[in-house]
Parts: structure tokens; C-alpha cells; sequence
């Protein structure tokens, strides 16, 4: 199967290490991947701010640099990402008025999948470890991102893949539903209750014991993963791309170049 | 009395009354996130409710399909609005009761203290009513000279305590028991100074209070849960019994309802009392239904009234996007499962409708540039938890986006200069809106390394971006981007070099 890659931008510019991981398990399933390279962003920081003018132009770039090329399905490290693709891009040209981007919006939309839909949903991935091969002889702890519970209704099927690497010890959180508080710029706007609601998440993934706090948004985890760092605590933030990616042979390097996403290195 | 051609607006007029923010959400919030006693008492109480409710809700198999059938004939009363309302107005009438119409909170409490005079009564017993709150009810009857006593255990607390509800169903839920002695000590006439926090002695000496009330006062005011248009009857849902007492024993009842409560058949009745009960405290049925037709001879109250609120509600209607928040039937689940509201409580929203709805409601029925409403649609992380429990399926995080698109056009419509965030939304709108571009700022990322330092996180960010250092770390970024490595080192596996695809691989240059 041709896969076209959508990074995000989050991932292209902080997180290379994700979108490189995504790669790599496609590429062992046999899959050849592309990356449209005039892509940016989907729009959702605009979207969700009220900029919906500024985001036209962002939502045209995207649905034009994945309207060509010839590929079977799009695919991105991002629930919140994907949703963006799927419901944000077409309202915004509806909202602008331009019913051709529209049209290629829901195109492009309906080709788009959060990277555990298209692994459990399309090409059947039910054991990480006899399937991919994935190790990772680690204790974590889950946190399912809102939009990707909510939106795509994605369900267990990051959890589910988890449980099923080599090796891996997965931990309860409590209140795992619970929002973390990033909600991109409320984290600005409303600094004080994103705050607060980023200290309850930590305190709970602290009380898990596990070594690292994995999920499938990172700007999530970026959020997270500040607020472990910024209490030194000895949690760090992982996505699941990169877990599923690890194996015996090449484990995924927890400090190398790029760090975990809280920047700590651990060895 | 007087009589307004409602009729669909082509103008919206905006709602008055207790609909603001008088202080902008994030100043008002972070007051009450300091307060350690209303952060637990809300944490504890959202909580319970919370299981509770999820726990009735999945005895019901068909929960998703009620919810679509709320949903759906609320649409169809939005739709029909006009025809249902005259409808209603006649089948009361024809019953024995009078239908005022008030456009706004001015007219509809001059209404209800015109027909509180007319009784020659000084006294009022109250059964809880966001319309009423909605429209400062009490304050104005009390500068008429007309006492007005909340009959609602949470809401005589409120009342006693000179306070502001802080939820639609649990009014008091800033309180805890010590507190609500203390004001029932200091507020209540005749209550015996050995008064305890006991909740069944609290209950008690309430009661005492309220009887009292009930059976000598002459007139009585509620708000109503639905009004049915073809039998041109009313419904009051509650769980004390004190409503019950109002609505059936004073001479003359006043019902102040806004406009959007309607159902268009009795039988519709069925699919809401299914959901409101459990969306709202968790219970299968509630103790207290009562239902009444205009007047019935030797029973219950010999003079009806009910006036029919606008204040904004034809505005919200007017609002394509928006209008669906007219929907609510007040259970306040989406507050229960607000991360937000469950943290700062209601009093931050300033309106008399907190939490996700009203942070879309308030400014929808004042227009979004009224006072700081404009700050309600951004008190939210867009988690989406109010949308997943609204019983008729309002689209809560969908409106607080689209009414954030309305803030920043009206504020770049009233402003000359670009504020912090235009310039950084500029920004990136250049970078986002080509690959190329990025590409060129994601060459600056080895910069933002050095910045870093040693220990490898950005610490403190000046400006808006400070709100994110006040209490999280930046890693440092890496050394080049995704983009930079998939052009320079990526080599494909399996090997598909002999059939590079051109379309994808060429364009801009990353
Ligand atoms: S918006 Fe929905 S969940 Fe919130 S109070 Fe209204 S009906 Fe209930």
C-alpha cells in the first residue's frame, strides 16, 4: 500500500523522532511510505483560536498538497490532527464560502487515518509484538487524548496495541479521561485552570509508578511531559509510534539526540 | 398587559438581565482556583454525580437513540417556534390562564410585579427557576417592596447566605454543611440557636422555615421545565416537594418560562422525562413531577399566569451555528463533566448560566461583544466531555469555536492596532501555509537548542507564551526537523527507489 504521511507540524519541528518512528513501522509492514513535502499544518491552532480567516490558507495548503500524488490512504501520528482534517477543514471552507476546497476537504478527509485506526482498522495489526516485532521492556502508563476518545472514537485501540508489545508493563492512571489542560492556546489564554488541570494529571501519573506516561497526541504530551519536567519529576512522555516502532534488536533510544518529549534524557 | 408580536426576528435583540461576564473569565477564575474549600467541595460533588449519572445511563440500551430523539424534537421546535408559541398561548387561555409576553428582562419583571400588585400581596414564595434568576426576579421585586423567598433548600441557602447560585442544580454546591449553619444561625428568623450541622437538623429547621411560608403566603412563582403547545400544559420537575407546595397551594401562580421550552405534544414528554432525571442528578425519575392545564375549579391555584421570555433567546436563534444551544434543558451534566467548571465552579462565568453552556448560551443570547462574554467561549479546553453527556446533543465545543471566530472578527473590526496574538496567528499563517516555509523556520530550530542551555528546557517565555512557562517546560528542539532528515537521510525500506512517486516527492522543495 501507498501511505502518504502527514507529520504535523508539532511532530516535523519538535518531535522528528515520532514521525520517524510512524515511518518505520509502516515500512516494516512492507508498506512504502510517501511525504507530500509542501505540507505544513491542518489549521487547528488557527480553527480553534477564532482565526478562521488566517486559516484558510493554511486548510488550502494541506488539502492541496494531499490532493495529489498517488497514494491509498493519508496517515498521521495525531488524533487531534486527523479530526481537524476530517471535521475543522471543511467548515472552514464552508465558512469562507469556497465550496470547491470543501469538496476536496471531505476528499482528502475521508482518505485520512489516526495512525492506530489505519495499523488495528485497515491493516489488521492486533499483536504488536508478532506483527511488528515491537519491544519495549519499560513500565508505562496510558493517557488517551481527548480528541482521539471523543472525536475519532478511537476507543482501546492505542491501549490495546500497547498491551500487546513485548516485554511492556502497562500501569492504571486514574481519571484517565480527564483532559490534561493543553487545549492549544487556552493553555495561554487560561493559564491558571490549564494549570490546574495539568497538576492533576501529573499527580496521577505519578501515583502510577510507571516509568514513562505514553500516548498519541504530541502536543498532549508536550504539555504533559512540561509539567513532569517542570516538577523533575522522573516520569517522562512517550508516543506510542515510537514504542510499537522499538524492538529487540533496535530499541527505541530513550536518550539520544532528541530526548523523550520532556527533554530529559534517561538512560 | 402587554402584548409583542414575536414573529421570526430579522433584528436580534438582545438579552438583559444576570447574562454577563463582568469580569474576564481567566481574572475571575483565578480567584476562585485559590479558594482550596470550593475546589474540594466541587471536586467531591461533580465527582459523586458524575458516577452516578454514568451508572443510570447504562441501564438504558436505547440511551443513544433518546438522545437523537431529544435532540431532533428540539430541532423541530426551533423550527416551528412561532406556530407552537401561539398554539400554546391559545390552549392556555382557553383553559383559564393568562399569557403575557415579555421581550426582555425590564418587561418581564415589571409584568410579574404588575400582577403581584394587583393580588395586593407584599409576599411571594419562589420554587427554583433559572428564568427568574435570569432576569434579577428577586432583586427587582425587592425594590417594588415585594419579598420574594426561595423555597429551594439549596436556594434558600443562597438567599440566606446574600450569595449567587454557583450551579443550575445544586445552587449551593460552594457550601458545605458548617458553613450553611453558620448562615442559617445568623439569616433565618426563629431558628433554635443549638443548631447543629447535622444534615437531617439543617433539613429540619428549613422545613420549620418554609412551612410557615407556604401556607401564608398568597402568591407563588415558578419557572417551568416544558410547556406542552397542544394541551397548552406546564411541567415542573424537582425533587423536594417544595415546588409541589407552590405550585399548588398559593391563590395565584405566576410561571415565568422562556420561550424555548416548548414541546409540541404531550406524548414528547416521554423522551425527556427519560432524560433529565438521569442527566441531571443521576436518578432514574425524579420524586417531584407536577403538571398543570391553566385552572381548574376547587384545585390548586384560581389565577394562572404564565409570560412567555425572550431576553435573547431570538437572537441565539438567529445564530445559524449557535442556535442549537436553545436546545438545553438545564440538567447541567455538561457542567458535571467540565474539567473546567469543575475547578473554578460557576461564579467565574459571572452570568446566571456557568459552565460549558453557558460559556455558549450567555454570550449567544447578549451578543458576543457585550461586557467580557467574549471571554466565556475560550473557558475551555475543547475536551469535548459536555458534548458526549448533553442529553439532546449540543454540540457544545463546535459553538464555543464558531463563537470565537465571531470574538475575533468583531475585535478586528473595532481595532486599529494588531494585538499579541493577531501578530503571532500572522506568524503562522506564513509558516503554515506552505512547506516551504516551515522549512525555512524549522532552520532555526539548533538556535532554539542553544537557548535551551545546558539542562536542555526552556524555562521562561516572555508574553502570552509566558502563561505556558508559568507551569511547564519546553524541551529543547531537535536538531533538525522531520523534514530536513526525510530529505537528506531517509532511505526507504522495503526498497522502492526504482519507483519513486513523483508527484509526492517533488513540489516544493522542504
Ligand atoms: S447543554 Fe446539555 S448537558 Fe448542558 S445543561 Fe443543557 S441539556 Fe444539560
Amino acid at each position: 500500500m501507498k501511505i502518504a504521511l502527514f507529520a504535523t507540524c508539532i511532530v516535523d519541528a519538535m518531535f522528528p523522532r515520532t514521525a520517524k518512528a510512524t515511518v518505520t513501522i509502516l515500512e516494516r509492514l512492507g508498506h512504502q511510505v510517501l511525504f507530500p513535502a509542501t505540507q505544513a499544518c491542518c489549521g487547528q491552532m488557527h480553527i480553534n483560536s477564532g482565526y478562521f480567516d488566517d486559516a484558510l490558507p493554511v486548510v488550502a495548503n494541506h488539502v492541496a498538497a494531499f490532493s495529489q500524488g498517488d497514494y491509498d490512504v493519508a496517515v498521521a501520528p495525531s488524533a487531534s490532527c486527523v479530526a481537524s482534517v476530517k471535521h475543522q477543514q471543511p467548515m472552514i471552507a464552508r465558512h469562507c464560502g469556497d465550496a470547491d476546497l470543501e469538496n476536496r476537504a471531505n476528499a482528502v478527509g475521508a482518505k485520512t487515518y489516526e495512525l492506530s485506526q489505519l495499523l488495528v482498522d485497515v491493516l489488521g495489526i492486533t499483536d504488536a509484538a508478532a506483527q511488528l516485532g515491537s519491544y519495549f521492556p519499560h513500565t508505562v502508563t496510558y493517557h488517551p487524548s481527548c480528541h482521539g476518545m471523543r472525536l475519532l472514537r478511537l476507543g482501546d485501540r492505542q491501549l490495546d496495541l500497547l498491551r500487546s508489545v513485548g516485554g511492556i508493563e502497562l500501569r492504571d492512571l486514574s481519571g484517565p479521561d480527564q483532559c490534561c489542560g493543553f487545549g492549544g492556546t487556552f493553555a495561554m489564554k487560561n493559564a491558571d485552570v490549564s494549570s490546574a488541570m495539568l497538576e492533576d494529571k501529573v499527580k496521577s501519573i505519578e501515583a502510577s509508578g510507571a516509568e514513562l506516561c505514553v500516548g498519541g497526541d504530541a502536543s498532549c504530551l508536550l504539555h504533559i511531559g512540561g509539567g513532569l519536567s517542570r516538577k523533575d519529576s522522573g516520569t517522562a512522555t512517550l508516543h506510542f509510534a515510537e514504542i510499537l516502532a522499538s524492538t529487540m534488536e533496535a530499541p527505541v533510544s530513550v536518550s539520544g539526540e532528541v530526548e523523550l518529549l520532556t527533554g530529559r534524557g534517561r538512560s | 398587559m402587554s402584548q409583542i408580536s414575536l414573529g421570526m426576528p430579522r433584528i436580534a435583540s438582545y438579552g438583559s438581565g444576570n447574562l454577563f461576564a463582568t469580569e474576564s473569565f481567566p481574572h475571575a477564575a483565578h480567584r476562585d482556583l485559590d479558594n482550596a474549600q470550593l475546589r474540594a467541595n466541587l471536586g467531591h460533588a461533580t465527582g459523586t454525580i458524575r458516577e452516578k449519572r454514568l451508572k443510570v445511563v447504562a441501564e438504558l440500551p436505547d440511551w443513544e437513540e433518546l438522545r437523537e430523539a431529544g435532540s431532533v424534537l428540539k430541532q423541530q421546535v426551533m423550527a416551528d417556534l412561532p406556530r407552537l408559541l401561539v398554539q400554546l398561548e391559545e390552549n392556555v387561555t382557553q383553559r383559564g390562564g393568562t399569557v403575557h409576553w415579555a421581550r426582555d428582562a425590564q418587561e418581564a419583571n415589571e409584568i410579574v410585579a404588575g400582577l403581584i400588585r394587583a393580588e395586593g400581596a407584599t409576599e411571594v414564595v419562589k420554587v427554583k427557576s433559572m428564568a427568574t434568576q435570569e432576569i434579577g426576579l428577586n432583586e427587582y421585586l425587592e425594590e417594588q417592596g415585594i419579598a420574594a423567598y426561595e423555597t429551594d433548600l439549596a436556594e434558600l441557602i443562597v438567599q440566606l447566605g446574600h450569595d449567587k447560585p454557583s450551579h443550575i442544580l445544586v445552587p449551593a454546591i460552594h457550601k458545605n454543611r458548617t458553613e450553611i449553619r453558620d448562615i442559617f444561625l445568623a439569616e433565618m428568623a426563629g431558628v433554635d440557636p443549638e443548631l447543629t450541622d447535622d444534615p437531617r437538623q439543617l433539613a429540619m429547621a428549613a422545613r420549620a422555615h418554609l412551612r410557615r411560608k407556604f401556607l401564608s403566603t398568597k402568591v407563588a412563582i415558578s419557572g417551568a421545565n416544558f410547556a406542552i403547545a397542544d394541551s397548552g400544559t406546564l411541567a415542573v420537575v424537582e425533587s423536594e416537594g417544595n415546588g409541589r407546595m407552590c405550585l399548588t397551594l398559593p391563590e395565584t401562580l405566576i410561571t415565568v418560562m422562556g420561550i424555548e421550552k416548548l414541546l409540541p405534544t404531550f406524548l414528547d414528554l416521554e423522551v425527556f422525562m427519560a432524560l433529565l432525571p438521569r442527566s441531571s442528578t443521576g436518578e432514574r425519575m425524579n420524586p417531584y413531577t407536577s403538571l398543570w392545564t391553566g385552572v381548574t375549579e376547587g384545585d390548586g391555584p384560581q389565577n394562572f399566569h404564565l409570560v412567555l421570555l425572550d431576553n435573547g433567546r431570538t437572537a441565539a436563534l438567529a445564530d445559524e451555528m449557535g442556535r442549537s444551544a436553545l436546545h438545553c434543558i438545564r440538567c447541567s451534566a455538561c457542567m458535571n463533566v467540565c474539567p473546567v467548571y469543575e475547578r473554578t465552579g460557576g461564579h467565574a462565568y459571572g452570568s446566571t448560566y456557568p459552565g460549558p453552556i453557558g460559556a455558549i448560551l450567555s454570550p449567544l443570547m447578549t451578543g458576543i461583544e457585550a461586557e467580557e462574554n467574549n471571554s466565556l467561549p475560550y473557558a475551555s479546553s475543547l475536551c469535548g466531555a459536555c458534548f458526549d453527556a448533553c442529553p439532546v446533543k449540543i454540540n457544545i465545543p463546535e459553538i464555543l469555536v464558531h463563537l470565537r471566530g465571531k470574538d475575533v472578527d468583531a475585535e478586528h473590526a473595532k481595532r486599529k492596532l494588531p494585538s499579541q496574538m493577531d501578530v503571532g496567528m500572522a506568524a503562522a499563517r506564513v509558516a503554515f501555509s506552505s512547506g516551504r516555509n516551515l522549512a525555512l523556520v524549522e532552520k532555526g530550530l539548533p538556535l532554539g537548542k542553544l537557548m535551551a542551555g545546558p539542562d536542555q528546557k526552556i524555562k521562561r517565555l516572555p508574553g502570552m507564551a509566558g502563561g505556558w512557562t508559568q507551569s511547564r517546560d519546553i524541551p529543547a528542539p531537535p536538531k533538525q526537523s522531520f523534514r530536513a532528515w526525510w530529505k537528506k537521510e531517509h532511505v526507504p525500506t522495503p526498497d522502492t527507489s526504482q519507483t519513486p512517486d513523483a508527484a509526492a516527492e517533488s513540489g516544493e522543495d522542504g
